[in-house]
């Protein structure tokens, strides 16, 4: 029914795809400038469609997660449309089931939000090859494991107590993902839990501020996301 | 963690941030030579600490040092259920790495714990303190590693609901909680890795399909393990409304209403410090 992320793939927005890739050949470098200088300007309308900011405060954390839960939902929807060569019942049932717990984050995040939720965001998927286990299990955990750091990289700037048990319940959830994924990559190994993940030190787990996060996201974004108002 | 660059983004919003922390802005110069000489763990205390001097906590340290204590508390406790199960080896050969990796772990949390509290941290129990059986219900958990198993899982997703639920106490304190949420996050890892494991060995769960690497559920259904002496374990696991949101009525990924299943495996619910106390104390765990 409603999928914000595929509902925005349209013709439109494909051909705006196809531009950015085409600019982005030539102005990669001039991108980190822009986006620099555009932190001081009000974000108004860009007629290229983005970048989208998740704003401030509590309601900015949580748009903040909607915008990654969306990536997340719209990585698993894809790979189980289209399963990689070999994937065995096993492997589709468990990640239709993580599909479906994105899909449900996702769509938390969005009516708990109601007015005042981002758009629905486009992604771009092209680096990833959806034919391969290899690349889609990477990508996966990949994901994951950005989820986590990014969950836990913020939970400290929640100020409703509420919304950061919340975050801890989702954020559990994400690492019990990126444990299993790992465990499908390399069965029989501690990879399911290791640097640098984790602290070779401490063995707790690393986490990642709004702009980090957000460098590895938008990667998989057509629609940009910025957290101006967050580190 | 970078300490200069977060005193750097400090300095830029509040120029008189080193002044606050020090009278002497030569002070904190001396923090690269201070940081070499001490661990490494130690390092976010004592971060903690110029906060705590520059602005003041939300939580008292006494409050702070109480949370951090509970979790030492659980994690002396599952340190030595994993020295003991590697003792044993009570694990197939192919998982050795598993146990291996999370007793390691379970061992630089108590390191790491002992370290940030420092003299406020409360003494080791000798292992013999604990009984890894809980009075006998899990009699062989040393000696079939099914049981151990078992035990572990449900340990490890106890240990995410108490962390889980001290989070709230630990609000606002970028170091400790998040230190504590990746902590966290590491038990989340060993509960899924522990459940896979027991999907290759074949167990099954409560609704009698294979063991997932989350936790599953139904309305009926709140311990999805199936270990009628975990329950309390497992207790409200099945809620289906997050911040007033049925989930149950958000569209999913196939277009139709979310199952109740998802809406329970979607997020981990959480424990309190009384429930904890009460589940591990069969364990021969005392939580001060």
């Amino acid at each position: 029914m409603k999928n914000e992320v595929s509902k925005n793939t349209s013709d439109v927005n494909m051909a705006r795809r196809s531009f950015l890739r085409y600019a982005g050949a030539g102005v990669a470098g001039m991108g980190l400038l822009a986006t620099a200088a555009s932190c001081h300007k009000d974000h108004g309308i860009n007629p290229f469609g983005g970048p989208v900011d998740v704003g401030s405060g509590d309601i900015g954390i949580l748009n903040y997660a909607y915008a990654l839960e969306q990536l997340e939902a719209a990585f698993y929807t894809q790979v189980i449309k289209t399963p990689y060569a070999g994937m065995s019942t096993y492997e589709r049932v468990s990640l239709t089931s993580i599909r479906d717990h994105e899909v449900a984050h996702r769509e938390f995040f969005k009516a708990a939000l109601g007015a005042k939720a981002i758009k629905g965001l486009t992604v771009d998927f092209s680096s990833i090859n959806f034919k391969s286990r290899d690349s889609v299990l990477a990508a996966a955990a990949a994901f994951e494991d950005l989820g986590v750091t990014a969950y836990d990289g913020v939970g400290y700037l929640i100020q409703n107590v509420d919304y950061l048990v919340t975050a801890g319940k989702i954020v559990s959830v994400e690492a019990r993902h990126a444990a299993f994924i790992r465990s499908l990559i390399m069965p029989g190994t501690d990879y399911f839990a290791t640097a640098p993940q984790l602290d070779a030190s401490t063995s707790v787990n690393i986490s990642n501020v709004p702009s980090a996060v957000l460098a590895g996201a938008n990667t998989y974004l057509v629609t940009k996301v910025t957290a101006k108002s967050f580190a | 963690m970078n300490l200069f660059n977060i005193i750097n983004e400090i300095e830029k919003v509040d120029p008189e941030f080193q002044d606050r922390i020090s009278p002497r802005r030569a002070a904190i110069k001396n923090m690269a030579g201070f940081g070499s000489k001490v661990a490494i763990a130690a390092l976010p205390i004592a971060l903690s600490t110029l906060f705590k001097k520059a602005y003041g906590a939300t939580a008292s340290a006494a409050d702070v040092n109480g949370v951090l204590n509970f979790a030492l508390q659980l994690e002396y406790f599952e340190s030595a259920f994993y020295n003991a199960g590697v003792a044993h080896t009570v694990y197939k050969p192919a998982d050795a790495a598993y146990f291996k990796a999370i007793q390691l772990h379970e061992m630089n949390h108590v390191a790491f714990l002992q370290t940030v509290l420092g003299s406020a941290a409360l003494p080791q129990p000798a292992a013999s303190s604990y009984d890894f059986t809980a009075g006998g219900t899990f009699s062989d958990v040393l000696t079939n590693y099914k049981t151990f198993y078992a035990v572990a899982q449900v340990l490890e997703d106890t240990g995410v609901r108490a962390y889980k639920g001290q989070a709230p106490n630990l609000a606002g304190n970028q170091v400790v909680l998040t230190a504590a949420l990746g902590i966290h996050a590491v038990e989340a890892r060993h509960a899924s890795a522990i459940r896979y494991l027991r999907y290759l060995d074949g167990a099954t769960n409560a609704l009698g399909g294979p063991v997932t690497p989350w936790i599953t559920g139904s309305a009926s259904v709140s311990n999805d393990t199936g270990i009628a002496p975990a329950d309390g374990n497992y207790a409200g696991e099945n809620a289906s409304t997050q911040l007033g949101v049925d989930i149950t009525k958000l569209p999913s990924a196939e277009g139709s209403t979310t199952s109740v299943a998802v809406a329970v495996e979607a997020f981990d619910e959480y424990l309190t410090k009384a429930q904890v106390t009460a589940l591990v104390a069969g364990f021969g765990v005392t939580i001060v």
